[in-house]
This record gives structure tokens, C-alpha cells and sequence, in this order.
């Protein structure tokens, strides 16, 4: 049944994904001040949705194993983890390109940017926990709680950067700030939000699976040596 | 020569110990580990000795780093004062735990009648009193190697030291106790903690950077808020959560 679902999701996001490119590529228009480069929004903001919608997911995961410590729920907080940092990473990747085309920097330390990469940090440092601990149920049980920790970190780091940075201007200002964009030129973003929620969902399955099988390669090498 | 053990063998002596029953309030409880670990470490004088030739350390090398008579020390200062503290109070913060591990003390603790959250905010309570003493004596080194003023408004930076300390401690604490038993904990701690301390960080070096620079608070009292609602809200979630992390 898991199997079928991850093709019919990694179907939809393949159809879906297709159908954005033709659209944002094909018939959008380039933007007035900026160009053709603005095109960059239509994976850079999905992304960030992605992402935080992972962080969140792993959250939950991670209550849900702390009150029933059933390791499953354990690997669904890692898989989702796992590919948030990825999602994170597109984000700050598309972000930079797009700021050096655009501001001419590849970096400014604007709000977003900074909280950005600072949720970054926060999920590598859960990765890197879960490497260092050996022992599965330790793993879940350190790895949980952190999870939560940073969790509510976040938060408070997405609204304090822009106290920071608000009172502390940057030398360049966020094109964010210009204005909203034209309803056609917006649906595609949640068009393709949908597909890499959907593509995110295929890759936290498979990933989930192979954390199952870890589970059970380790269960049976553990038989061994008792043998 | 008096015998150090006396071997003469009174009724008293060899009935077995009256055993305490009762036990100790939470406080008491509290206030008994926080005096064992600041006893041992007034003893041992090993952590806060390398924590604060740390700290001149750094606050020698920033002088490297940039002109150490300039005016824009003082604009700076907040910034250059909490990464002293933040570097050198990952020092105190790593032993916290990880000295309980010889002869196996940590299990002990956790077998005593006392609560892991109990555990917990004694060993915060002595860790705190450790970081406070170490930015107490800092801050006089600061202000005579950069030619920078903090008397001004004393009183206002003491708050700030108290509440910005108490969230590197109480956040520095718990993650000294998830990372006691790793390989790599003197590395995973700084990896964890640095990240989770920036929010009051930011909070600590506006304000801090403001006191020193004898402007008056204004729109910066929001840090204080954030201040204090980072401390009760990780305060609240590491006494909930450490019992997880101590005991399983």
C-alpha cells in the first residue's frame, strides 16, 4: 500500500511540476523591474512553504513519539528533518542566485535571509545529533526533545531577526517590500507549492521506508551477536 | 598518634545507621546539588579557572582584530562581551554534566530520591552562579583594556546579565545533559547550543551595547521582553522535558 502511495505522489508531483514549468516558463510574462530572473520565486517560495511545513511536521512526530515511544514516529521526525534541510538548502541556494542578480550581492543579512539560515543551522545541528548517538531509542529520545527545543526556537528567531534588522537597516532594501504581485503571476507559486509538498511527501516516504529497514537490519544483527 | 578512624566500639557505633526516610524537600534538593557542585568546583577551582584565562584570551585577541582605541568599541562592545561569555560559558557548561560520569556518579544522582528536575535545576542554579561570576569579573577587564564605561547605568546592566545568563544557562544545562553520553559532546554542545542562544543573544548584545554607551533604553525595552519571555518559555520546557533526557 506504501509502495503505491509513493508512486501515485511522485506521479502527481512529476504531472504537477511539468504543468508549473510549462506555465511559469512558457506563458508568464517577465517582470517589469526585474526580468525574466524573478522566475526564481516560483521554486524559491514553495520551497520555504515546504520547509517550514516539514519543521512543523517534525514537531509533531516528535511529541507523538515522546508520548507513545514508538520508534516509527521516531523515523517519520528524521525522514521529515531530513529533507525540511533539503528544502532549506534550495532555499537558501535560490535565494542567493536570485539576490545576486538582482541586489548584486550574493548575501544580505536581511530578516528573512538571516532567519532563513539560522533554521538552517537549527536543522543540521538535529542531524548531527542523530549521527553522534548509536543507540536507537537514546536516538529518539535526545533527537525528540531537541527537536522541540528548536522548534520553538524558531519561532521566536523568525520575530526577533526583524526587530534586529529593523532597527538596524541594511544597506539593501528587500524588493519584498515593493508591492504584491498580480494574481496570475501568484497562483503558480501555490500551483508549485503543492508540488513539491507532494514531492517531499514521496521522498519523507522513502526515506521513512529505509529507516525501517535500518531498524530491522540492526534488530537482526543484534539477534546475531546474541546467538 | 590518634588513630584517624576510632576503633573503640561503642553501642552507638555498632548498631547499623539511623536511614533517612524522609525525603528532602524539592528545594532542599535543589539547594544540595548547586552546593555540591559549587563546593567541588571551589575545590578543584578547574573549570572557572580555564573559563576565565579564556576569556582574557579572547578579549586579548580581539584587540588584534581591530583597534582597540577606537570609538567603535563601544558601539560594539555588547557583541564583543557575550561571545566572550558565550565561549567561555560553553567551558562550564560541558563539565556540568560530564564530571558526574567518573565512578559513575551521574547514575547515582539519578537513583537519589531527588527528581531529574530537580537534578537539573541544581546543577543550573550552580552553573549560573559560575557564568555570573565569571562575566562579574570580566567586565572590569573589558572596561580597562577597551577604555569603555559600564558604571553608568549599573543597575540596568545587572538585569541584563541576569536574565541573558539565565537563558545560556538553562538551555546550555539541558543540552550538557543530552550530550553527556556522546562521543563527541565537547563538540555536539557548542554545535547545539550556539543556534538555540541566538534570540537572547540578540536580546543581550542591543542592550548591553546600549547600557554601555549611556543611551537611554527606549524602543530597546522590547529585548527586555523577549528576554524574559525566552527564560520562562525554555525554563518551563527543559523542567518539563529533562526527566525524557535524564531517565527515559
Amino acid at each position: 500500500m506504501r509502495q503505491k502511495l509513493i508512486y501515485i505522489f511522485a506521479a502527481a508531483a512529476a504531472v504537477l511540476l511539468a504543468w508549473n514549468l510549462y506555465k511559469i516558463f512558457l506563458i508568464e510574462p517577465d517582470e517589469l523591474n526585474q526580468g525574466a530572473i524573478y522566475r526564481i520565486i516560483y521554486i524559491h517560495v514553495p520551497s520555504a512553504m515546504t520547509c517550514a511545513t516539514g519543521f512543523f511536521v517534525a514537531l509533531c512526530a516528535s511529541i507523538a513519539y515522546l508520548s507513545r515511544k514508538d520508534l516509527r514516529f521516531d523515523a517519520v521526525a528524521a525522514s521529515v528533518t531530513e529533507v525540511s534541510w533539503v528544502f532549506a538548502t534550495i532555499v537558501l541556494v535560490t535565494g542567493s542566485i536570485w539576490g545576486r542578480i538582482a541586489w548584486g550581492i550574493w548575501w544580505a543579512w536581511d530578516p528573512r535571509l538571516t532567519s532563513m539560515l539560522i533554521c538552517w543551522l537549527l536543522l543540521v545541528s538535529y542531524l548531527m545529533l542523530r549521527r553522534a548517538v548509536d543507540e536507537p531509542n537514546q536516538r529518539a529520545r535526545l533527537s525528540a526533545v531537541l527537536s522541540i527545543f528548536t522548534f520553538c526556537d524558531w519561532v521566536i528567531v523568525w520575530k526577533s531577526i526583524e526587530w534586529w534588522r529593523t532597527q538596524h537597516p541594511g544597506p539593501v532594501l528587500s524588493i519584498r517590500n515593493g508591492g504584491g504581485m498580480a494574481p496570475g503571476m501568484e497562483a503558480p507559486i501555490y500551483w508549485n507549492t503543492l508540488a513539491l509538498v507532494l514531492l517531499a511527501a514521496c521522498l519523507i516516504m522513502l526515506r521513512w521506508r529505509q529507516e525501517g529497514v535500518r531498524r530491522e537490519i540492526d534488530a537482526l544483527r543484534r539477534f546475531a551477536h546474541a546467538m | 598518634m590518634t588513630p584517624l578512624v576510632s576503633t573503640k566500639s561503642t553501642p552507638e557505633s555498632s548498631a547499623p545507621p539511623a536511614v533517612e526516610t524522609s525525603r528532602l524537600s524539592p528545594l532542599r534538593s535543589i539547594l544540595a546539588i548547586a552546593a555540591k557542585d559549587l563546593r567541588s568546583e571551589l575545590r578543584t577551582k578547574e573549570t572557572i579557572n580555564a573559563a576565565l584565562s579564556f576569556s582574557v584570551v579572547i578579549l586579548l585577541l580581539f584587540s588584534f582584530a581591530f583597534d582597540p582605541a577606537s570609538d567603535q568599541v563601544r558601539e560594539i562592545s555588547g557583541g564583543l562581551l557575550w561571545l566572550v561569555f558565550l565561549f567561555a560559558g560553553a567551558l562550564v557548561l560541558n563539565r556540568s554534566f560530564s564530571r558526574e560520569l567518573q565512578n559513575d556518579c551521574l547514575d547515582a544522582l539519578i537513583a537519589s530520591p531527588a527528581s531529574a528536575a530537580q537534578l537539573w535545576a541544581g546543577k543550573a542554579l550552580a552553573n549560573y552562579v559560575l557564568l555570573l561570576a565569571i562575566e562579574v569579573v570580566c567586565f572590569p577587564i573589558f572596561g580597562i583594556f577597551y577604555n569603555v564605561s559600564w558604571t553608568a547605568q549599573a543597575p540596568l546592566l545587572g538585569v541584563v546579565l541576569l536574565l541573558a545568563t539565565w537563558a545560556m544557562t538553562i538551555i546550555g544545562t539541558t543540552f550538557s545533559a543530552m550530550t553527556v553520553n556522546l562521543r563527541l559532546r565537547e563538540l555536539m554542545l557548542p554545535v547545539l547550543l550556539y543556534p538555540m542562544l541566538i534570540p537572547p543573544l540578540m536580546g543581550a548584545i542591543q542592550l548591553t551595547g546600549t547600557i554601555v554607551a549611556g543611551e537611554p533604553i527606549g524602543d530597546n525595552s522590547i529585548w527586555f521582553r523577549l528576554l524574559v519571555a525566552y527564560d520562562v518559555i525554555f525554563t518551563l520546557l527543559a523542567a518539563a522535558l529533562i526527566d525524557v533526557l535524564l531517565v527515559g
